[in-house]
């Protein structure tokens, strides 16, 4: 009797709501972090990342404008879509980043938890970042948050999972549209992630994932003249020169920091909003 | 009057079938027990009494009456279960709690749409659209604070008050459970929820579900009862903190009874909203806008627009178009998904109402009542509106809660603030106009807790609500609405 063979996966980039392989038509071999082979993934390019950066710039207006309520509705559904996946996601930490299955699975909790955290953001940021103000003078000044734009995102190196959520989701709560270059060789919790946004009422555009390697995919992002924000959190060695480069459109720019992705602070969902003050006239 | 009559038989040749949601989907069991740590279990003397459809006066089911020593078995229930569980249950816990229940109100709504409308007699086209989907919002939006309290301008370690002992009106039902519960549960204490004696169903069916979401038990207990259970609860030394919802007749008594002792207290009372139209709104919205503010959910609303000042400049022409709109109002069946005006929701509510009718039109005030057909069984009140009422009329200074509105006239914006503000309440006023300017400087100039312009009647989870002067103090909603459950 013959064994039945697996059927493998090939692992796609998320761009524009579809999953592409690279235009370039090229890939590369993921190992574990015992050495073994893990997993083909697409390897995008820069090309690849323009096409995803148009494709968050049609997208970003239609998700800041969708109701807050309904920002935090799509991605709790991301949290339930992701809890009923835990196993699929626990067994690419562990492999991605040589861990046991009880920390995998610990981890990948505290993912999730994240997801849920930014969640209930969606509609509180405003309540906590905004307010009255009150200037002298009969006007009523009033001063909300909005989003960057379209936020570049370098997802951390080693944190596969839980890094990548923290990165991630802390500019989508607060209505921008994301382009993330996932880990270069842990990209597939990511990858993962980004099969689930399609089925958690993300509209196409929202949430682009590109695998590859960091060295061709952030520069082009770093420079990209319609990427308001970066987040440099897995940029590596070329981090200073990346935050250099964002500077030639005036970029947001998040410099890495020391890795706490499930940190109490709203210093993340701070890093791609930008104040709008309204004043308008009070009088008879 | 000749005019309406032409405009209502011209209407009649497009006349709605009827579309009336099945009842049966209710699945209402004959009898509920109280709702006491995690389990339903009779009343401690065996009463019960019956909740009554006030669309038809028949009886829905049975719930048990709450006294004394029941209340002493919640109240017991919540504080160990707030020592033993509650208060070590980190947020982010207490968020997923509050999560599945707003999930789990979501997949029920439907069955609680039609228990709503049953039990309180209000159209299922509200109770589906803005009651149910409402209570969900409110506990998602609640659940997301549960773990970022740190957050909310409390400082940095803000703790619950404790055991929260909540009484809710009969007019939103399950959404008033849902504004007490959802903050309450947030901060982390636990609650002993009153509905209504007359409107008890819903919240029965919230029991279910926080059994469903494996709430622990204890941390919500439900009894039902009639005033003397309310009262009772009020009393109880070991309740830390009341929220009361309902007139400010009986806010007044409660805060009399709380003072001297450490509880604290939360009042959401009465209301005589002014609705001032300016002459140049936008007469085709405002006019709906009037509508909405006094005939949703049959005017049973502490912030419904129930005095409305118009500009004199306008003010025919705005009787006219009012006086025609409400004859075709839709009232009847409440499970009818086209009826716009539903029943009354109990006698003694229906003789409240047609007590001060009759105090307005004794008092001088011209009456204009729909010439709808009104069903024979059940209580029921035709939509009525009121012109040339003076601010010293009963029906322009006391709260009718009814589907009665009293038409006053203004010239300047200065009367229009003067008369707005005759009142003893203070809860809610709208301004309509095209002058955004204006409408913010008769904003500022308004005592009410809630102004709406160019709307009415809008509610959302984020957004505060409460009053200001006799229609109570305290908010619910939005992040100011955490601060009656925190010790801050």
């Amino acid at each position: 009797m013959s064994e039945r063979l697996d059927v493998r996966k090939t692992y796609k980039l998320v761009i524009n709501g579809a999953f592409v392989r690279s235009e370039s038509g090229r890939s590369y071999e993921v190992r574990n972090a015992a050495g073994e082979f893990w997993a083909n993934v697409a390897q995008g390019s820069r090309k690849d990342v323009r096409d995803a950066v148009k494709a968050a710039r049609a997208a970003q207006a239609g998700w800041w404008t969708a109701t807050a309520y309904n920002r935090g509705q799509v991605l709790f559904r991301l949290a339930e879509m992701a809890e009923a996946r835990r196993e699929e996601l626990s067994q690419h930490v562990a492999a991605a980043e040589g861990v046991g299955g009880a920390d995998a699975h610990a981890s990948v909790a505290r993912g999730i938890d994240r997801i849920v955290w930014y969640a209930g953001w969606t509609d509180k940021v405003a309540q906590v970042l905004g307010g009255a103000n009150p200037v002298a003078g009969p006007f009523f000044n009033f001063s909300l948050p909005v989003p960057s734009g379209v936020v570049g995102v370098l997802a951390p190196q080693d944190s596969s999972f839980e890094g990548f959520v923290d990165t991630v989701l802390a500019p989508l709560a607060v209505g921008n549209a994301v382009v993330v270059a996932t880990s270069e060789t842990r990209p597939t919790p990511g990858l993962l992630l980004g099969e689930m946004s399609a089925t958690s009422d993300f509209p196409a555009g929202v949430l682009n994932v590109i695998s590859g390697l960091t060295r061709e995919l952030a520069p082009t992002l770093a420079s990209h003249e319609d990427v308001d924000g970066l987040d440099l959190e897995g940029a590596g060695d070329d981090h200073d020169e990346l935050a250099a480069a964002a500077a030639a459109s005036i970029k947001r720019v998040r410099r890495a920091g020391a890795g706490d992705y499930a940190a109490s602070s709203t210093s993340r969902l701070r890093s791609f909003v930008e104040t709008s003050t309204v004043w308008h006239t009070i009088g008879r | 009057m000749t005019e309406n009559h032409l405009a209502t038989s011209h209407l009649g040749a497009f006349d709605y079938d009827p579309a009336p949601e099945s009842a049966s989907i209710a699945r209402l069991r004959d009898a509920y027990g109280l709702f006491i740590d995690g389990d339903f279990t009779d009343a401690a003397s065996h009463a019960s009494f019956a909740s009554v459809n006030p669309a038809t006066g028949a009886d829905l089911a049975n719930v048990a009456q709450a006294n004394s020593p029941d209340v002493d078995r919640a109240v017991a229930a919540a504080r160990h279960a707030y020592d033993t569980v509650w208060s070590k249950t980190t947020g982010a816990q207490r968020a997923k709690y509050l999560f599945r229940i707003a999930r789990l109100i979501q997949e029920r709504s439907r069955e609680l749409a039609v228990v709503e409308t049953l039990d309180n007699g209000k159209p299922i086209r509200e109770s589906r659209d803005i009651d149910v989907p409402l209570a969900a919002a409110h506990f998602f939006y609640y659940a997301g604070w549960a773990d970022k309290l740190e957050h909310a301008g409390y400082g940095a370690n803000p703790r619950p008050v404790g055991v929260a002992g909540q009484i809710i009106p009969w007019n939103f039902p399950l959404l008033m459970a849902a504004w007490k519960l959802a903050p309450a549960l947030a901060a982390g204490n636990t609650c002993v929820l009153k509905p209504a004696e007359t409107t008890p169903l819903s919240a029965l069916i919230l029991a279910e579900i926080l059994q469903q979401a494996e709430l622990p038990a204890g941390v919500v207990n439900i009894l039902t009862g009639d005033g003397a259970t309310g009262a009772a609860l009020v009393e109880h030394p070991g309740v830390d903190k009341i929220a009361f919802t309902g007139s400010t007749e009986v806010g007044r008594l409660i805060q009399r009874r709380v003072a001297g002792s450490a509880k604290r207290l939360t009042l959401e009372l009465g209301g005589k909203g002014a609705n001032i139209v300016f002459d140049d709104a936008p007469i085709d919205e405002m006019i709906e806008g009037i509508i909405d503010g006094i005939f949703f959910n049959q005017g049973h609303v502490c912030c419904a627009g129930s005095r409305l000042l118009v500009q004199e400049t306008i003010a025919d022409e705005v009787l006219r178009r009012l006086v025609r709109r409400v004859e075709q109002l839709r009232v009847g069946d409440p499970l009818d998904k086209n009826t716009d005006v539903g029943a009354i929701n109990s006698a003694a509510q229906l003789a409240k109402i047609t007590e001060l009718v009759a105090a307005g039109e004794a008092e001088g005030a011209t009456r204009y009542s729909s010439s709808c057909e009104l069903p024979s069984a059940g209580y029921w009140f035709a939509p009525t509106v009121f012109a040339n009422v003076s601010s010293s009329h009963r029906i322009a200074r006391e709260e009718i809660f009814g589907p009665v509105l009293s038409v006053l006239t203004f010239r300047t914006p200065d009367e229009a603030v003067a008369k707005a503000n005759d009142t003893n309440y203070g809860l809610a006023c709208g301004v309509w106009s095209e002058k955004g300017s204006r409408t913010l400087w008769v904003a500022e100039r308004l005592r009410a807790g809630v102004i709406w312009a160019n709307t009415y009647n809008r509610f959302d989870p984020t957004s505060p609500f409460g009053g200001v002067r006799e229609s109570g103090f305290g908010r619910e909603g939005g992040r100011h609405g955490l601060e009656a459950y925190l010790d801050v």
